[in-house]
């Protein structure tokens, strides 16, 4: 764990110093490739809409019918929601996941590749009551469902 | 870090669904030691691949809004009996694991 302090302590102070090369010199933003690929403004975006115009291209979207999203109408621990998200429609190329209560409402995007169905599911954790949001991007547009979920212990901090 | 990852793969019609479920803390970054008072650093799992007969099924790219020792579900067509399909993962702190199995 030391080690990881220090990672921190570091990382914080070239951050500070807005040189992120130095981080990346550093190894700490390594395997580059991974960085590259993960979508990092639209993960820290604290809005929605800001979420879903980093990882989707656009925060436009109409609610669709054809979304089903499963979860529980009041999760008691905040920690461990279950969440699976289901669609019809055919040519999905992504889905995001999103919890509108939390401090960053991105949880998770799905890139669907070959032969893929549009079935995924997975937990998600919610620091607060609020809605569980699935947007599907299926021909270059955007469709999305969302399901309130009441939380009695929030899962993120505590 | 071996053996993080456990996978069920099992094929109804043409339809192959996995389950998997990997070992990881999933830390957002947010949360602090109740005894130092110091923020447990962020580490979860960022990147998550699934390949089925050399091509890659699904990419999901997650946060710390996921629940520790993370659980994913997910279908694809196109599989056989036998088939092998592999899940890897990569962390924000550059830690990694793979992990393969038979369709049943």
């Amino acid at each position: 764990m030391t080690t990881n302090i220090k990672r921190r302590v570091f990382l914080k102070g070239s951050l500070a110093a807005g040189t992120v090369g130095v981080a990346v010199g550093a190894g700490l933003l390594t395997p580059q490739a991974v960085l590259a690929a993960w979508p990092k403004p639209a993960f820290e975006a604290k809005s929605v809409d800001d979420a879903l115009s980093a990882a989707m291209g656009s925060a436009s979207n109409s609610a669709s019918d054809s979304i089903k999203i499963k979860a529980p109408d009041i999760a008691e621990n905040g920690a461990v929601v279950p969440v699976s998200v289901a669609t019809d429609m055919s040519g999905v190329e992504s889905i995001a996941l999103l919890a509108d209560g939390n401090n960053t409402p991105l949880v998770a995007t799905f890139n669907l590749g070959a032969g893929a169905v549009p079935d995924v599911a997975t937990r998600i954790k919610m620091g607060k009551t609020g809605d569980v949001i699935a947007v599907v991007k299926a021909g270059g547009k955007l469709m999305s469902a969302r399901k309130s979920v009441k939380v009695t212990i929030g899962g993120c901090g505590g | 870090m071996a053996k993080s990852i456990k996978i069920r793969a099992k094929i109804k019609g043409d339809e192959t669904t996995v389950k998997c479920l990997m070992t990881h803390p999933m830390e957002t970054g947010l949360r602090k030691d109740k005894k130092t008072g110091k923020a447990i650093p962020a580490h979860f799992i960022n990147e998550v691949v699934a390949e089925a007969g050399g091509k890659t099924v699904m990419t999901a790219y997650w946060s710390g809004g996921i629940s520790k020792n993370p659980y994913l579900s997910f279908a694809f067509t196109g599989a056989a009996k036998g088939d092998e399909v592999k899940i890897s993962w990569t962390d924000n702190q550059g830690g990694s694991d793979s992990e393969t199995a038979q369709i049943k």
